[in-house]
């Protein structure tokens, strides 16, 4: 059991963030480093004024900046392993936790069926990211925001009460399971995430609003396929 | 009728809770790491796929 248990889960995971990581490359880290070059002050950025994305560099300017290029082309295949190595961890994660789950589920009676697995994996998404957007939406790099440890500490409760509550809602079948459930999905917004009094972002609103909307695609994909994958793993006989 | 259903599976369904509590454990110490432990090179390495996840990040 316990080999079937971490099988499933590494092979799922290890799938999962395969694509998550050729999705974040694809559609994330162009708006990261953007979202960086506002940071840093790089580009700014004011309001109702067009910045254009090409830097008209004369050929001497050029020459220049080719001894720093190639050190930044360097540091960004680092940065693209990183972030190769980074997604393994965590999908690997959210997969054993998964599994651990089917193999509660099953423990008690609850066959879980690819369908089933599937639905995980968008409930996954609507715990971890649904429900802690709410309060903590994803963040450009650069984007001001109250205390770290804060808002650490709410998307942890967040995300753990809406899985709890998803488990009760989906299996516990019983009005007042679905009630504590409701009441748990509810609590951490209304005691509120942390957040800042004002509004200080550096960056365009209609970058961070791209990749706000990116983000929220790249994890519903990568959710959904986790528990395709998990499910597969999970259900295939020879596996043990 | 319950019963029969679950005879095909009695075997597999015939553990302890210690495997499923370990993959638990395992699972959450993964997420620590790439997800929230703030020492500069966890947080630099998995800065990226932080953000695109969302998770709380500097």
């Amino acid at each position: 059991m316990t080999a079937r248990i971490f099988a499933s889960a590494l092979f799922a995971g290890l799938l999962a963030g395969l694509i998550a990581v050729l999705l974040q490359w694809a559609l994330m880290e162009k708006l990261i480093l953007e979202g960086e070059e506002y940071e840093t002050g790089a580009k700014s950025h004011f309001a109702g004024v067009l910045v254009l994305n090409e830097d008209g560099e004369t050929a001497e300017q050029a020459a220049e900046s080719g001894v720093a290029a190639e050190e930044e082309e360097e540091s960004l295949a680092t940065r693209y392993a990183l972030a190769f190595f980074a997604a393994f961890v965590t999908w690997v994660g959210w997969a054993l936790l998964m599994v651990a789950g089917f193999a509660l589920a099953e423990k008690y009676g609850q066959r879980i069926t690819m369908k089933d697995a599937i639905l995980w994996g968008v409930a996954g998404f609507g715990a971890i990211h649904v429900m802690t957007g709410i309060g903590l939406a994803p963040e450009l790099p650069g984007t001001p925001a109250a205390e770290l440890e804060l808002r650490q500490l709410w998307w942890m409760t967040t995300a753990a009460t809406a899985i709890i509550a998803f488990a009760l809602m989906a299996y516990g079948r019983k009005l007042l399971y679905i009630v504590i459930g409701l009441a748990l999905l509810i609590a951490p917004h209304l005691i509120g995430a942390p957040r800042l009094d004002g509004y200080a972002g550096v960056a365009p609103p209609e970058l961070s609003g791209e990749y706000v909307a990116r983000s929220y695609a790249v994890a519903f994909i990568a959710w959904v396929l986790l528990g395709l994958f998990a499910g597969y793993f999970w259900t295939r006989k020879k596996i043990t | 009728m319950t019963a029969i259903t679950r005879t095909g599976s009695r075997s597999e369904a015939d553990f302890g809770l210690l495997p499923i509590f370990a993959a638990a454990v395992a699972g959450l110490i993964l997420i620590y790491f790439s997800g929230f432990a703030q020492a500069s090179q966890y947080h630099d390495s998995a800065h990226d796929t932080r953000h695109t996840l969302a998770f709380p990040c500097h």
